[in-house]
């Protein structure tokens, strides 16, 4: 049986196994369960938001109360129907998220999970302060979903309700994971620089993942209104945002399977401990939160990954990474009109930079011609990477012009480089190691593709994936990894990684490629390879700019040299007179002896 | 409101402003130090209130147990670890700075356990029983994982907030304590009618800030501390153990909060877990700096202070909740003033 077949046939049980579960269990277990539901939908959207998206909050409960206290109010007060309070509730959820959103996602590392505690602190606050909502004794006589007529009155009709809903997140969820977006949610883990210079907006990114996870709490909040029947301020206090928050670590919080785990690992161990600590205090209800705090501490200096990355530890292979579909697709993605040869691409004009009172680039002034192959090279500290920083627009010049193609890049984006045609690579690689090398090289694809979140959330994108997946496949192969295409890329050897990212520099169809020490790691029959495949795509138009310290394969592939020193530029020239220039003989050496 | 009313607000505003500005800089000093967001910082300053509080009632602390819990631990941690790298050469010293020193206020505690004991017995003792609660939270809950990413650091400090606030509600119990004042009466300056309290808690909180300077400035140990803030690496190169450093950052915090405690509890009610909503206005003070600014994170400490006296006039059953929400036109002004700042890299996995 494929691996395939047994992940469907598991599905298949699982799928039955709840169907029946309400006729087997008894009342206690279903409300646990349903319970389990509701935790789920929080945690999901942190898994999205934290495991995936890089972002930490510790405000989510606050939503979830968002969501519960609109359609408790429209449902009781208004006495409107429980269904326009779902969509008051997603609305409200969506729209509070969206302007908390705009105002702190710009902010970096440690700031945003920081003032998640003082907006969901403040919500939580406002609950129990309006006369409206009942203040700190709430609202009751919540009204029960209805659907078709028929009320969802006891915890056995909830619990297919509350289920489907769940069915339906890790479904939408899921897609969207694997879909272009979703990628691009997972490549902000770990640094902006990669995201921006794919031509991915970060900012645009979280505030979605963002959007969709207080949505989940949301439509979290519209169940336990229901259910409950009864909502009051306490459950969505800091302690309950932590909570779910435990919840998306425990269960493994890069995996959409983790929200269930973990909000099943939680409630149940919940259950257990109000269970089992009276026999041990008096005070039980202090204890819990003791131990919880406890347990949860134990789990992050021990085991950060959570328990999914465990069991997937333990399962075969062929379960873990799915065989790559080899499915040649015969659209192609839009292509670029190359510069005609020898036509100047990049011009630098007296560009310096300075970081403080040191000049990192003094200066320098060169230009690359289209079809072209030049080498940037110069000892330790010469200034070659951030030079490639400020034409890709990762930093901005202190003085000096930067064009392409007529183009005026000073001070630009990466995002704008990109779009110019500039594509590259970098001399820390950056790859995101827990994705494979295809989904890596993938990324590259995103400024030539289109898809949207909702199409790769309801799976609307199928053949625009299917022609980036084979773009991204025939880069994979040229570079000599198509063994290695479902592999996680953070498996490789270091210098296979560099091959990833000029795949995936490529895949983004460059009319100048920038390849920062591509060399570096790789054997010689590698690097024979390497040279054979610059030499190709220079030849197919690509104009390729190249910082390299083994000098044979600088020799080998330049067809000018540009050499750099302390910042200036000391010599520019063809590769023979660069290796008899006296100057660079001097700067390498130390001088002739 | 007229002009006696302002008055009042802003004296009211300038006191628990005074308390923010300790705790903002108490914030920064933990956070540059070890990476640390040390949420239970404002734990802390329930239990020095709550400690000088029960001594004032004749009761034994609660705290005492907490320090007995904390040294087993610590020893035990330190015991495995010896054994682990085989030097029990080492054990007896590693017994007296996590053993006997936690240890040492707890018995004397329990030998003036029913005495009523004047305030220059109980304030020195509230300050012994609360001063080895930092580092030895440090060497238990954040030394093990001293290199994990700021966000991992953050989660473990918020579960160990919960936990350290949920033994307070166990050792002293859901009511609200409250201590005698320290001095009474009051100043006339201007015709300004100004109360002796008032003038200590900011005269003691200033000198306490430029004490903390000093001590950056002109120790050793402060030199340490500031090097480790700066660079962990380059510290270590240099020959400063970082470890000693984190657990003095936790010291000096456990200092700040004691002071702050013994200062707040004749001032308000305090309960278990009113250090946390304390901490957490301090907290939004230090964000105003950046977390890196000592002065800035003092100035939003006293802003802080004066928009929560201010809102508690014009929307009392708001106050709260407007004093958390100000954090995020503070983060907006923050992020227009950097905004020209190149990206952030953060390589975390």
């Amino acid at each position: 049986m494929s691996a395939a077949a047994i992940r469907s046939l598991a599905l298949a049980v699982i799928c039955l196994a709840m169907l029946v579960a309400p006729a087997v269990l008894g009342d206690f277990s279903v409300t646990l369960l349903n319970y389990v539901a509701i935790y789920t939908l929080v945690a999901l959207g942190l898994v999205l938001l934290t495991g995936c998206g890089g972002l930490t909050s510790f405000g989510q409960a606050a939503f979830v109360g968002i969501g519960a206290y609109a359609t408790a109010y429209l449902s009781t007060t208004l006495g409107l129907s429980p269904w326009l309070g779902l969509v008051a509730a997603l609305v409200l959820t969506s729209v509070t998220a969206l302007i908390i959103g705009v105002i702190t996602l710009h902010l970096g590392g440690h700031y945003l999970p920081l003032s998640t505690i003082a907006w969901g602190m403040a919500i939580y606050l406002l609950f129990g302060n309006f006369d409206f909502l009942g203040r700190y004794g709430g609202i009751s006589n919540i009204p029960p979903v209805s659907l078709f007529g028929y009320r969802l009155e006891h915890m056995t009709q909830v619990y297919y309700l509350v289920w489907i809903a769940v069915g339906a997140a890790l479904l939408v969820a899921s897609n969207l994971l694997r879909s272009r977006q979703g990628r691009a949610i997972r490549a902000l883990r770990g640094g902006e620089v990669l995201a921006e210079c794919l031509g991915i907006n970060p900012f645009k990114i979280r505030l979605f993942v963002f959007v969709l996870a207080a949505a989940l709490a949301g439509l979290a909040g519209w169940l336990y209104a229901h259910m409950q029947k009864f909502v009051s301020p306490a459950p969505f206090d800091l302690r309950a945002g932590i909570e779910y928050l435990l919840m998306a670590v425990l269960g493994g919080s890069g995996y959409v399977a983790g929200a269930v785990i973990g909000a099943a690992a939680v409630a149940l161990s919940k259950n257990w401990l109000q269970d089992l600590l009276p026999y041990v205090t008096a005070n039980s209800g202090n204890l819990e939160i003791v131990v919880f705090g406890a347990l949860f501490i134990l789990l992050l200096q021990h085991s950060r990954g959570g328990i999914v990355p465990l069991v997937l530890r333990y399962l075969p292979q062929a379960a873990r990474a799915p065989a790559v579909p080899h499915a040649p697709s015969a659209d192609r993605l839009p292509v670029r009109t190359m510069p005609t040869a020898g036509q100047q691409l990049l011009v630098l004009k007296g560009v310096s930079r300075s970081f403080g009172g040191l000049i990192a680039v003094n200066d320098v002034s060169f230009s690359v011609n289209a079809g072209e192959l030049l080498a940037l090279i110069g000892p330790n500290g010469a200034g070659k990477s951030t030079t490639f920083n400020l034409i890709t627009g990762v930093i901005p010049p202190t003085s000096g012009t930067i064009s392409y193609g007529g183009r005026d890049l000073t001070g630009a984006s990466p995002r704008v480089a990109l779009a110019a045609g500039i594509a590259r690579t970098f001399q820390h690689v950056k790859l995101r190691p827990a994705m494979s090398v295809l989904e890596n090289v993938m990324l590259g694809a995103y400024s030539r593709s289109s898809s949207g979140f909702l199409a790769g959330a309801l799976r609307l994108d199928r053949a625009e994936e299917a022609i980036v997946r084979a773009a991204a496949l025939r880069q994979i192969a040229r570079v000599g990894l198509a063994e290695q295409a479902s592999t996680a890329a953070g498996n490789l050897a270091l210098g296979q990684q560099r091959l990833v990212e000029i795949a995936r520099a490529l895949v983004a169809d460059p009319s100048m490629l920038m390849l920062d020490e591509p060399a570096a790691g790789l054997r010689s029959r590698e690097k024979a390879a390497l040279a054979e495949l610059l030499k190709a795509v220079r030849d197919a138009g690509t104009a390729i700019l190249l910082v390299e310290h083994d000098m044979d394969f600088v020799m080998r592939v330049a067809n000018r040299i540009v050499v750099l020193d302390f910042g200036k530029k000391l010599a520019e020239g063809a590769p023979e007179a660069i290796r008899k220039n006296p100057a660079v003989q001097e700067a390498y050496l130390g001088g002739v002896a | 409101m007229n002009l006696d009313i302002a008055i009042l607000l802003i004296e009211d505003g300038l006191a628990s402003g005074a308390i923010y500005v300790l705790m903002a800089l108490g914030f920064v000093l933990v956070f540059n130090v070890t990476r640390v967001i040390f949420v239970p910082f404002g734990d802390l300053v329930s239990y020095a209130a709550l400690t000088l509080a029960s001594f004032q009632l004749q009761r034994t602390p609660g705290t005492i147990w907490l320090l007995v819990t904390l040294a087993a631990l610590a020893i035990l941690l330190e015991v495995l670890r010896l054994y682990r790298i085989g030097q029990f050469a080492r054990l007896p010293r590693a017994l007296v700075v996590w053993g006997v020193l936690p240890l040492l206020p707890v018995a004397c505690t329990l030998l003036l356990d029913g005495f009523a004991l004047p305030s220059y017995v109980a304030i020195p003792l509230t300050f012994a029983l609360i001063l080895p609660i930092g580092p030895l939270l440090y060497r238990i809950v954040f030394q093990p994982i001293a290199n994990a990413p700021v966000l991992v650091l953050l989660m473990v400090s918020v579960a160990l907030h919960f936990a350290v606030s949920g033994l307070a509600l166990m050792y002293f119990g859901p009511e609200g304590m409250r201590t005698t004042p320290l001095v009474q009466g009051a100043f006339d300056l201007f015709g300004i009618a100004i109360s002796a309290s008032l003038l200590l808690i900011v005269g003691v909180a200033a000198a306490l800030s430029i004490a903390l300077l000093l001590f950056f400035r002109l120790t050793l140990t402060g030199k340490a501390l500031l090097a480790t803030a700066s660079n962990r690496e380059g510290a270590r190169l240099v020959g400063i153990r970082t470890a000693t450093t984190s657990a003095a950052a936790f010291l000096v915090a456990g200092i700040i909060a004691t002071v702050a405690g013994v200062l707040i509890s004749p001032m308000t009610t305090i309960y278990y877990d009113t250090g946390l909503i304390v901490g957490l206005k301090g907290f939004v003070g230090s964000v105003a700096g950046g977390f890196v600014s000592y002065p800035l994170a003092a100035l939003g400490g006293v802003i802080i202070g004066q928009v929560e006296s201010f809102s508690s006039f014009y929307a009392s059953a708001f106050k709260e909740a407007i004093v958390f929400a100000a954090v995020i036109p503070v983060i907006l002004a923050r992020w227009l003033w950097a905004s020209n700042a190149h990206i952030e890299e953060h390589d975390e996995e």
